[in-house]
């Protein structure tokens, strides 16, 4: 499991190496006692069958024991529940909306102003999408961006967050059920449609993390891929600054000429596929 | 014995029709009941899994080069449905329908005549189910789950949900035959603490087919008139609520994996202490542990629904009484553990596919562990991790044991000794294949790969390589066992001694190999020596 870029995401991930100790701990006393019985008592090697059938002792014991283990491990994933749930103090939100096969992504407030009219569809980019096709003819392997392999994994328009702010995630879903999964978050959370879900990061290393839709949804639920472009806050401002610029064209008076004229460039840079930052 | 003496005249009475329509087809007579329902098991294994080599063979390497997203879709579905309902359940009721009386003393099953029809229904239901990939719509695609409202975008919603409603019917009439079978025909002396712990698993389990699978029926029927008639059970825009759904299913699935495992836990507690030649350790413990798994499964549903968004009260609860089930789990891991030690063991085929079984039952065990542990399943769920858990339960957990169970009693069944080389040779094959097709896909799961889709990145390449290899070659090696069993049926010269086994007990073995068609027509005297459970102490 990833150790994730997350503030919360490490919760996870040390929870699963505990969880994995323990049961690798476990599992080489009651394998090893396993083989070793095989191996002296068998009728082979000239051994008789005992008797006894029950052992009161043994019993208490390993019942306990794994009582104890347990008790430990709910005390740990109880913590890591509690700090998931609380979703106060967010200075950011962003909507989520699934839909076959793309998600849509809405930009509510940040930093306790409201945001109007950013929002965007997000879908499987052109090139995979291409060699996806039945006998497509094209090599999964060549789908490249900056030699790292996006083939699946990349969308047109990548959700832009700005790292080290608690960013809270309103999550629901247009037709069907889907799951907002980006392994580098630590969770994944479905997309219901009539209901809207919370959740919440704050990503503490800038770089483009990559995940896919984790509930069925249909037949192209395998190819609505999700990409999170974690960028330093001043560039995100700008960014935003510029969408907002975008949706919201000041009235068609002539000053406003020069703005108009500059939006379509920035724009041009983030609808090409993502390149490449830090790999989740 | 004098009593077949006085009985002669009656000739339909001892031996089995000869005409082949009216044995197998009017058949009240639980040993041909209980073939019938292996037979059709072992084909719907065959049928299940070749559904799943088209879902390896796709997996094989990145890029679709064989069938389309949506067939891919309709193959994880059809997978699932035809190897749970078709395949462990139905296998579970033969070996239940053949051995239970033999086990107990009985002359046949309770309820003979409703016993042929909830066999009889089987085939029609999954000819229903299957005749779905004929279609023009094609057949459900939505995960055996059934989500809505994906689920209702499909044109098969009523073949899957009149299907589902008969292989209901027919588990509920089966469970309902064998808790009477085993509640009011057991032997005079065969009182319910001396019975085999398969038959204390089965009874357990009837009780949960009971309870469980009427929710089954009301989900999907609720699917049924959301979808034609306008109700908005699971619709969002009606007033519904499609988390409602999930609800209804996992209180009928998580059930529903235990009445895949408890039976399976039974197989094993009688074939460890038979290979051993030692007695259970902590009979009334394993009767007790299954008793309080079953009651357990009926509170851990929304372990299958950590990521629905669930209040963190409902999270927390979910998560401690999921992790609770790991304690009797644990218990019959370590009283199999201690059957063996101390004992004289020989390890013949029906041991090792046990032996097996305990080990790898225990490493799904391990990983249902840290799937309940909720905020690490926010990244297990839904993954290859969850997949391969299930696997690790259900083939090297259910189905392994339904093999061993399989081996140890075809001598009973057939009269003959099966090849023990190639029973060997099919239990080394399928150890090896099973793990290297599931054990890598934990990796993928970790690394990220979403379960139930039909291409991924190449970042998974090699896993899903070396998983659809070991896929394969699992597939084959259970040609060996088709090869076996028609050997020991209608080939193998050696036959079979009463007592099968050295160190076998229970009344199962007092009889004839092949068992004949009528047995126990006279209660048997019981004899407490004789039985594997005779005198229990702790
Ligand atoms: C120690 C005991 C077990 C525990 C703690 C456990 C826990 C879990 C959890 C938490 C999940 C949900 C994972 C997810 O979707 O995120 C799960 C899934 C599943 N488990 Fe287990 N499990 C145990 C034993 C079993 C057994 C004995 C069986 C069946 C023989 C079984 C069959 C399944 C199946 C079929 C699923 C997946 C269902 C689906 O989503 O399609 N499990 N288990
Ligand atoms: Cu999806
Ligand atoms: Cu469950």
């Amino acid at each position: 499991m990833t150790r994730g870029a997350s503030e919360w995401s490490p919760e996870a991930y040390f929870l699963n190496n505990v969880a994995l100790g323990v049961c690798v701990v476990i599992g080489i006393l009651v394998f090893g006692a396993m083989f070793i019985a095989m191996f002296r008592f068998r009728k082979s090697r000239g051994a008789v069958a005992e008797k006894w059938s029950h052992n009161t002792m043994l019993e208490i014991v390993w019942t306990t024991i794994p009582v104890i283990i347990l008790i430990v491990l709910a005390y740990l994933a109880t913590g890591g529940l509690r700090t998931f749930a609380d979703t106060t103090g967010s200075e950011m939100t962003v909507k989520v909306t699934g839909y076959q096969w793309k998600w849509r992504y809405d930009y509510v407030d940040y930093k306790g102003k409201a945001i109007e009219k950013v929002g965007f569809m997000s879908k499987l980019d052109r090139e995979s999408d291409e060699t996806r096709q039945l006998n497509s003819g094209l090599d999964p392997n060549a789908v490249q961006v900056d030699g790292y392999n996006t083939y699946l994994i990349n969308v047109d328009k990548p959700l832009v967050v700005p790292v080290g702010v608690k960013i809270r995630f309103v999550i629901t879903a247009g037709d069907v059920i889907h799951s907002w999964w980006v392994p580098a978050l630590g969770w994944k959370m479905d997309a219901i449609p009539g209901i809207v879900n919370a959740a919440w990061t704050n990503i503490t290393e800038p770089g483009v993390y990559r995940g896919q839709c984790a509930e069925l949804c249909g037949q192209d639920h395998g190819f609505m891929p999700i990409v999170v472009k974690a960028v330093p806050k001043e560039e995100f401002e700008k960014w935003l600054a510029d969408q907002q610029a975008q949706a919201n064209p000041p009235a068609p008076a002539a000053p406003a000429a020069a703005s108009t004229t500059a939006a379509p460039a920035t724009a041009q840079a983030t609808d090409a596929p993502v390149s490449q930052g830090h790999q989740g | 014995m004098a009593h077949d003496a006085t009985h002669d005249h009656h000739d339909d009475h001892h031996g089995a029709p000869s005409n082949f329509f009216v044995r197998w087809c009017m058949s009240t007579n639980h040993k041909d009941i209980g073939t019938l329902y292996l037979v059709f098991s072992l084909l719907m294994f065959f049928i299940g899994g070749s559904f799943a080599m088209v879902i390896r063979a796709e997996l094989f390497k990145p890029g679709l080069q064989l069938v389309q997203p949506y067939f891919f879709n309709e193959m994880t579905t059809m997978h699932a449905l035809v190897m749970i309902f078709g395949a462990v359940m139905p296998a579970f009721v033969g070996l239940g329908n053949w051995m239970i009386p033999l086990m107990i003393g009985a002359p046949d099953m309770a309820l003979p005549r409703m016993n042929n029809l909830s066999f009889w229904i089987l085939p029609f239901a999954f000819a229903l189910l299957l005749s779905t990939l004929f279609l023009p719509g094609g057949g459900p695609a939505g995960g055996w789950t059934m989500y809505p409202p994906l689920s209702l975008q499909g044109d098969s919603v009523a073949y899957l949900v009149f299907a589902v409603h008969l292989m209901g019917i027919s588990s509920i009439m089966g469970a309902i035959n064998i808790i009477a079978t085993i509640l009011n025909m057991r032997a005079p002396g065969m009182d319910l603490l001396k019975m085999p712990v398969f038959v204390w698993s089965w009874l357990i389990t009837a009780f949960l087919l009971i309870a469980v699978m009427p929710v089954l029926a009301g989900a999907v029927t609720m699917l049924l008139t959301d979808k034609y008639f306008g109700t908005s059970f699971f619709n969002a825009a009606g007033g519904g609520d499609p988390v409602l759904f999930q609800h209804i299913f996992w209180f009928f699935g998580h059930p529903e994996v235990y009445i895949m495992i408890l039976p399976a836990f039974g197989l094993v507690s009688e074939i460890i202490p038979t290979f051993a030649r030692k007695p259970i350790f902590g009979y009334k413990a394993m009767v007790f542990a299954i008793a309080s798994i079953a009651f357990l499964s009926f509170i851990v549903w929304a372990h299958h629904m950590f990521a629905v968004g669930l209040p963190l009260g409902g999270e927390i609860f979910f998560m401690y009484a999921t992790m609770l089930i790991a304690v009797p789990t644990g218990v019959k891991v370590f009283n199999w553990v201690s059957t063996m030690w101390g004992g004289s063991m020989t390890f013949e085929t029906p041991m090792l596919f046990a032996i097996a079984f305990v080990i790898l039952f225990t490493i799904g065990g391990f990983s249902g562990l840290m799937l309940a542990l909720a905020p690490a399943d926010f990244q297990y769920h839904d993954s290859y991790f969850v997949v391969a858990h299930f696997h690790y339960v259900l083939v090297t957990g259910a189905i392994f044991a339904i093999i061993a169970g399989t081996y140890y009693w075809l001598p009973k069944w057939t009269g003959h000794m099966y090849s023990e080389f190639w029973g060997k040779m099919h239990f080394w094959n399928s150890v090896v294949w099973v793990n290297v097709l599931f054990f890598p896909q934990h990796f993928l799961g970790l690394a990220g790969m979403p379960r139930r889709i039909p291409d991924y990145n190449v970042a998974f390449a090699n896993f899903n390589m070396i998983s659809s290899i070991g896929g394969f070659l699992f597939g084959a090696s259970q040609l060996i066992f088709v090869g076996v069993i028609i050997h020991a049926v209608w080939f193998s010269k050696k036959k079979a001694l009463d007592r099968v086994w050295e160190g076998a007990k229970g009344l199962e073995w007092t009889v004839p190999s092949p068992a004949p068609f009528h047995t126990f027509e006279l209660p048997p005297v019981i004899h407490d020596e004789e039985l594997a459970h005779g005198h229990v102490e702790d």
